[in-house]
């Protein structure tokens, strides 16, 4: 090992990567095998290292699995947000609203964008399963061989025969398992740093920057201000159809007499004005000025007496 | 000669094919100290390439010491800087 070292320093620019790589799990290998006094103990004890190697190494696939149904996930939420910011720009549209149709966009664009970033961690965590799942298998052929090399060691040859034999076995198997660990190493490295990413979707998502549409969610303020508009333009075909209704049924009320006329046209104008204002106030509660009632009170001419208030829809009805 | 690709298996290669492989090997290296990443991508992967090429894949249950070893398909150049300097690299 020390003579290896030595080599690696002295010749290394000659010496070539592959020579050089190779060396360095040699090295290793030679120090694993230089704590063992006692061979055959060797051969139990890397076997019981490949055993553990081959849990996590199972360990390792099962975890590059998980996170990539996780970034499947999200690029589901993202794909059906992206839907969504499509149909809001479309709806407002329709409404004649460009600027809300362009904020949709906007934010479709950004969830596409994460989209496609997604999809390049999707390929390269199924690509490290795929490889883990591969180097498994590998490892597992090379452990049922170096425990029936290991039986056959321990059977027939000498402490001093079997040395060399074990030392092969165990230079063989090490390397193979250096090989392993790399993998899970770059996995769990490529699975922990896409995790941070996900974790930063997540956030983003949760923020409403990107629209936070998926779920119905209250933070959605393009879909908030299309609902808005939709409910204002029912309440204008609403106001429309009363004042269609009130013309309609003007001269009836002309006939009863010209103080009708004039309790009709405030009451209108103060509905257009304010389309949310509270209801007037029943007749009962309008003789108990409560705080809430007040300002309705005051918008009213002073001299309509509230029991007229809601004999109007009973004429609406009747009309 | 036995040369392993790391994270692919083990390839038996003809001797004959050395040379051409230690060329690929020098414009690797080079690019490593150069500090040149695109070349040393393209190094790489001729290297792989040949290795992958002109070897046989040994068995998977056998127990033979490489004697060269290469780095991964996607490794980077400064994977294999540690890999070549840093021995903790190498878990177990």
């Amino acid at each position: 090992m020390v003579a290896a070292k030595k080599l690696m320093k002295g010749t290394a620019a000659r010496m070539g990567v592959m020579k050089r790589v190779q060396l360095v799990f040699k090295a290793k290998a030679n120090k694993a095998l230089d704590k063992m006094e006692d061979p055959r103990e060797t051969l139990d004890y890397s076997y019981q290292r490949q055993l553990e190697l081959l849990t996590k190494v199972r360990r390792g696939v099962a975890d590059v699995a998980t996170s990539r149904k996780r970034v499947e996930l999200q690029m589901n939420q993202l794909q059906q947000q992206a839907n969504k910011l499509e149909d809001q720009a479309r709806k407002a549209l329709g409404m004649g609203r460009e600027d809300l149709a362009r904020a949709a966009l906007e934010r479709k664009a950004s969830a596409q964008s994460q989209l496609n970033d997604l999809q390049v961690q999707y390929a390269q965590l199924q690509a490290e399963e795929e490889k883990l799942t591969v180097a498994s298998q590998r490892l597992q052929a090379k452990v049922d061989a170096f425990r029936t090399r290991k039986e056959t060691i321990k059977a027939t040859y000498t402490a001093a025969e079997a040395q060399t034999r074990i030392n092969e076995a165990f230079t063989g198997i090490s390397e193979e398992m250096g090989d392993v660990g790399m993998a899970i190493q770059r996995a769990e490295d490529k699975t922990a740093q896409m995790q941070a990413r996900a974790g930063a979707i997540d956030e983003l998502m949760a923020s409403g920057a990107l629209d936070d549409a998926v779920g119905g969610s209250s933070r959605d303020d393009i879909q908030n201000e299309l609902d808005m508009m939709s409910a204002s333009s029912d309440v204008e075909r609403e106001l429309s159809r009363l004042k269609g209704e009130i013309t309609a049924g003007a001269p009836k009320q002309l006939e009863g007499g010209a103080n009708g006329n004039s309790q009709a046209a405030p009451q209108a104008q103060q509905g257009q004005g304010t389309p949310y204002a509270p209801p007037p106030p029943a007749p009962g509660q309008g003789t108990q000025p409560t705080q809430q009632a007040q300002p309705t009170q005051q918008a009213q001419p002073a001299g309509i007496p509230a029991s007229d208030l809601p004999a109007e829809p009973q004429d609406r009805e009747g009309s | 000669m036995i040369v392993r690709i790391l994270g692919e298996g083990q390839f038996d290669i003809d001797d004959t094919a050395t040379s051409e492989l230690n060329r690929l090997d020098t414009e690797l290296e080079a690019a490593v100290d150069r500090n040149d990443e695109a070349a040393f991508t393209a190094a790489l992967h001729g290297l792989l390439d040949q290795v992958r090429a002109l070897g046989s894949p040994l068995p998977v249950d056998t127990l033979e010491e490489s004697d060269l070893i290469l780095p991964p398909q996607d490794a980077s150049m400064d994977e294999v800087r540690r890999m070549l300097t840093d021995e903790g690299l190498i878990p177990g």
